[in-house]
């Protein structure tokens, strides 16, 4: 690992804009270690080493002429490969779309190369971001570098295991119920989501419409919020994308301060059903902020405990119908079965091969779900939990500014652990549905290793709606409360996945 | 297929009560598309007119476009429906290659507009009123040809083309509630209620409003009942009916077969079925139940649609007459006789009538050129008699020198001639074809002398009170003037000269 490959995206932004290290020096040095790498990690589905070193090679031009465009200038960053890129084929990590180069860019890729960031490649996902161990993925799992037996989370596992593995200084990811917060947790490394409607969804496959939302996964907070700042504001493809700007996430974390800070602890995801290490790190979180001198409350949010039945219920629904275009007609693959070719039989033949197990099962329930006769009793019984969950927040939201639970009930499993138990993969996200389900900023923060596995842990921090630089405040504060401890993030202790 | 079995129209309307449904699919003319910025344009090359949305792109999300939105409140409005304050799309889901993204966006529980009315007047004078249940937005899907195969439908095709130029296109679908007491008239009042519709959007200019384009096509349900039954029959829906004489035929087509089916004994089958106007009948389509499955739910791409009152006023401010109320008003000012005004409508010339009498020709001239000569030669050419390429300016001008005297009527369809053939302005055309009247009279005294000259018994004819006798030398004389003389005054002239 080089200087280079180590240092945080603020630090490299710092170097470029200062001239002592060019933007192509930096993407050749994670192409260099990507290279090497990727085959222990499968983080990437896609790079190109020629395409990347083009796109530093312009913002290196673009800065001899003038001013860095963006405070990430130079800096390269992995893409999550369910966002659309006109110069990289776009497989959700599907079979169903193997082969599939965009017509356009999603907005978010839009923004980082108007920010003049170079894209380092597309990173490995469940199938449509269906998952939270990238076992899903039509392309096989990527591989945690803290344990290369053990799944990087999902379904974002190929950003979180790029930024652990320093395959990438930043990395997009998604997230649903969990997928950018999940895999942050099980590899050491921060991950954000934020308010829905705060980033443009325009270009990311959509899972469930409703829930989906694009952050940040980096090294640390303020490369998050750095980034946020990057790809964050109103875009007029996506209706849903909120009208006005949050402000600066960045000023937020250089403000932070835990002066009058109240800490809110969610009775339902503070006791019971976590490993006992990652409790003892998120007891430990609880007790320095107090220290710190931060209030603790408990508040009590009783719809939480329907939260994950009510999330299996919108997501399958939503996605039953999202999933319903990928039909053979327009684009991907196309399977013509034997016998009588007819339009019904290629799209049943396409849909049978190109969709996995997980994909299936998620149509049919949402299928089912919203079938008549049944939608009161599912769709219907979801969506008013939905609003109960809400509710919930906006009272704990009273009593604090921030909310916090451990992000993950374990540390990160081994693969093939839970492939087979569908339920027990549900639960994995237990602690990070409620955000979606309610459209709040939340974000995983490493806190520590467990002490029976010495494997990372995470914790979430929810704040309320629209106050995603309230979020980042704590998320900083709880960072400098560790790295005050540790003397260095808790990525720099990952093992030498040279050595492995 | 063979042709089904009828009862007779008056058999079955003696023993049936006729109740029928309507819904109106309107193509709003809008500059973009419905959800994406594409152009909505008709004939354009296939596949030019779309992008990742309306394609149904992976990553791709729809966007509003608030001047659809806008049109389908000032529909609503003209319909006499309350507006909704919070309006949804929902998707509407079932595979269909036509269908970019295997859903189509619509409204399902939360139409923009609903609860409304229209008066309808039949041709006897009678007015029925039409109660609407809602009527909502949604988009259009693309455009299939089969290839291949005996139907010309999809089965049985060898391949199949989409065209996904009209995908997205906004449409306004308005649905009435079952229309009871049409009894015989049922028929026609299906036609004319189209017809009000497609005058309503056209003349508030939201729609093309072409039936033989599709910009407004209509499903017509139709079911029996025994008189006096409470329960109402199983109904069938012919759809995409696209011209008004279809629409009356099919409604009438589908009571006698239905009548005939029930009389036996029978059971009708729900489902729908397409009009053959060539062949005058319908046929099956595909059954269709009402636990037809299309698992709508809200859309989650698109935020509800909340038009403030504000907004809402504001159109209705934008609303024009309502064509009933305008149609009585322009006969009235005109004056026609109700058959003289029917054959008006039914040539569909109000506008360009009433365009005429404003530029300056009394009604009854502009009539005549539109109904009369225009219509004549827009029926030899086979186009349309709006399409013809004369202004109302230009047939009122012409109309002022026929007035004053300066164009003989013979004359004025010669100048109208030029006209259509694109020699330019009246004005232009009269003075390169040479086509002012005759007014020197020395000119006109000397051709009649000389026709007198080759006819001398006429003036004996004439002194003896035989005046028929001038009409041979008027005759001559309009030849001699090759027609451009005022043959009231060569009379007048001839009679002077017998004196």
């Amino acid at each position: 690992m080089t200087e280079i490959t180590s240092s945080s995206a603020a630090v490299l932004a710092g170097l470029i804009s200062s001239k002592k290290a060019s933007s192509v020096e930096i993407t050749t040095a994670f192409l260099d270690r990507l290279e090497k790498l990727n085959p222990k990690t499968n983080s990437y589905l896609y790079f190109n080493r020629e395409n990347s070193l083009a796109q530093a090679k312009r913002a290196d031009q673009q800065l001899a002429v003038g001013k860095a465009v963006s405070p990430l200038h130079g800096v390269p960053i992995a893409v999550k490969d369910n966002l659309t890129t006109t110069d990289a084929p776009t497989t959700a990590g599907s079979k169903i779309l193997e082969g599939w180069v965009p017509q356009y860019d999603a907005t978010v890729v839009r923004k980082l190369r108007e920010a003049s960031m170079p894209i380092l490649g597309k990173t490995n996902l469940d199938e449509f971001a269906m998952g939270s161990s990238t076992e899903f993925s039509a392309y096989g799992p990527s591989k945690n570098p803290w344990d290369l037996s053990r799944i990087p989370g999902g379904s974002g596992g190929g950003s979180s295991s790029a930024i652990a593995g320093h395959l990438a200084p930043l990395a997009i990811g998604s997230d649903t119920g969990g997928s950018i917060r999940f895999p942050a947790a099980m590899t050491g490394s921060v991950g954000a989501k934020p308010t829905y409607g705060a980033v443009s969804r325009y270009g990311l496959i959509a899972l469930a419409s409703s829930l989906d939302q694009i952050g940040p996964v980096t090294n640390s907070v303020m490369d998050a919020a750095m980034l946020q700042d990057v790809i964050g504001g109103h875009d007029p493809h996506d209706s849903t994308s909120l009208p006005n700007g949050l402000g600066s996430m960045v000023q937020s974390v250089k403000e932070a301060d835990v002066k009058g800070l109240k800490v809110g602890v969610v009775k339902q995801l503070s006791s019971d059903g976590f490993q006992p290490g990652v409790k003892a790190c998120f007891d430990d979180t609880i007790e320095k902020l107090a220290a710190a001198g931060a209030e603790i409350v408990e508040v009590d949010c009783p719809s939480f405990e329907y939260a994950v039945a009510a999330y299996y219920l919108i997501l399958p629904a939503e996605a039953s119908s999202n999933l319903a275009k990928f039909d053979s007609v327009r684009f991907g693959l196309r399977v013509t079965p034997d016998g009588n070719p007819t339009i019904e039989n290629v799209m049943a033949a396409t849909r049978e091969q190109g969709f996995g197990p997980e994909v299936k099962r998620r149509i049919i329930l949402g299928t089912y779900a919203l079938s008549s006769g049944y939608y009161d009793a599912y769709y219907g019984s979801a969506q008013k939990v939905r609003t109960l969950i809400q509710q919930d927040l906006a009272k704990a939201f009273t009593q604090a500014d921030v909310l916090l639970t451990p992000t993950a009930p374990t540390t990160a499993f081994k693969i093939g652990e839970k492939v087979n138990d569908p339920l027990a993969m549900y639960l994995n996200d237990i602690a990070t549905i409620p955000a979606n389900l309610a459209g709040i900023p939340g974000i995983s923060v490493p806190n520590g290793l467990a002490s029976e596995d010495g494997l990372p842990s995470g914790v979430q921090i929810l704040a309320p709606a629209m106050q995603d630089g309230q979020m980042y405040r704590v998320a900083s504060i709880v960072e400098k409360l560790y790295m005050d401890q540790w003397g260095a993030s808790l990525i720099a202790r990952v093992p030498d996945l040279e050595a492995l | 297929m063979a042709k089904e079995q009828l009862m007779s129209y008056e058999d079955a309307i003696e023993r049936f009560e006729v109740v029928i449904g309507l819904e109106v699919h309107v193509e709003l003319n809008t500059v973009s598309k419905m959800f994406c910025g594409c152009a909505n344009n008709f004939g354009s090359e296939p596949n030019t007119n779309v992008c990742p949305t309306c394609l149904g792109l992976p990553g791709s999300l729809p966007a509003v476009n608030r001047k659809a939105v806008e049109s389908s409140i000032a529909i609503g409005l003209a319909l006499d429906c309350q507006i909704a304050s919070n309006g949804r799309f929902a998707r509407k889901n079932y595979f269909y290659p036509d269908l970019a993204k295997n859903f189509q966006t619509s409204q399902f529980d939360e139409p923009i507009a609903f609860e409304g009315e229209i008066s309808i007047e039949l041709e006897t004078g009678e007015v029925f009123m039409v109660p609407i249940e809602r009527a909502h937005m949604e988009e259009d899907a693309g455009k299939l040809t089969h290839v291949g195969g005996a139907t010309g439908r999809i089965q049985g095709a060898e391949y199949s083309l989409v065209d996904y130029n009209r995908a997205g296109v906004p449409l306004v679908e308005i649905v009435t509630k079952p229309i009871y007491g049409a009894l015989d008239k049922a028929p026609e009042l299906a036609a004319t209620y189209v017809r009000a519709i497609r005058d309503i959007v056209k003349s508030m200019n939201v729609s093309d409003a072409k039936m033989e384009r599709g910009n407004v096509r209509c499903d017509a349900n139709v079911s029996l009942r025994e008189k006096g039954a409470e329960k109402l029959g199983t109904r069938t829906e012919t759809k995409n009916v696209n011209s008004l004489k279809s629409i009356e035929n099919t409604v009438r087509y589908e009571i006698q077969r239905q009548a005939f089916i029930l009389a036996a004994g029978g059971k009708i089958i729900q489902e729908t079925r397409h009009w053959h106007e060539d062949r005058g009948h319908t046929s099956a389509g595909r059954p269709k139940s009402d636990a037809d499955d299309y698992r709508y739910f809200p859309e989650p791409d698109l935020v509800p649609v909340q038009p403030s009152k504000e907004w809402i006023e504001e159109i209705r401010l934008t609303l024009t007459e309502k064509p009933s109320v305008r149609r009585k008003r322009l006969q009235n000012d005109w004056g026609f006789a109700d058959l003289e005004f029917r054959d008006v409508l039914n040539s569909d010339l109000l506008d360009e009538i009433e365009a005429t009498v404003a530029a300056g020709a009394s009604p009854q001239s502009a009539r005549k050129w539109w109904t009369g000569e225009l219509a004549r030669l827009a029926n030899v050419q086979e186009v349309a008699v709006q399409d013809l390429p004369i202004t109302p300016e230009q047939v009122a001008s012409i109309q002022k020198l026929i007035d004053s005297g300066e164009l003989t009527d013979r004359i004025a369809r010669d100048v109208v001639a030029g006209v259509l053939a694109g020699e330019g302005e009246p004005a232009e055309v009269i003075e390169s074809r040479g086509l002012k009247i005759v007014t020197d009279e020395g000119a006109l005294i000397a051709a009649i002398d000389k026709a007198l000259a080759s006819q001398p018994d006429v003036m004996e004819k004439i002194r003896d009170g035989k005046l028929q006798a001038a009409g041979a030398v008027i005759g001559a004389v309009m030849q001699e003037m090759r027609g451009q003389a005022d043959a009231a005054r060569v009379r007048e002239l001839i009679l002077e000269r017998a004196k």
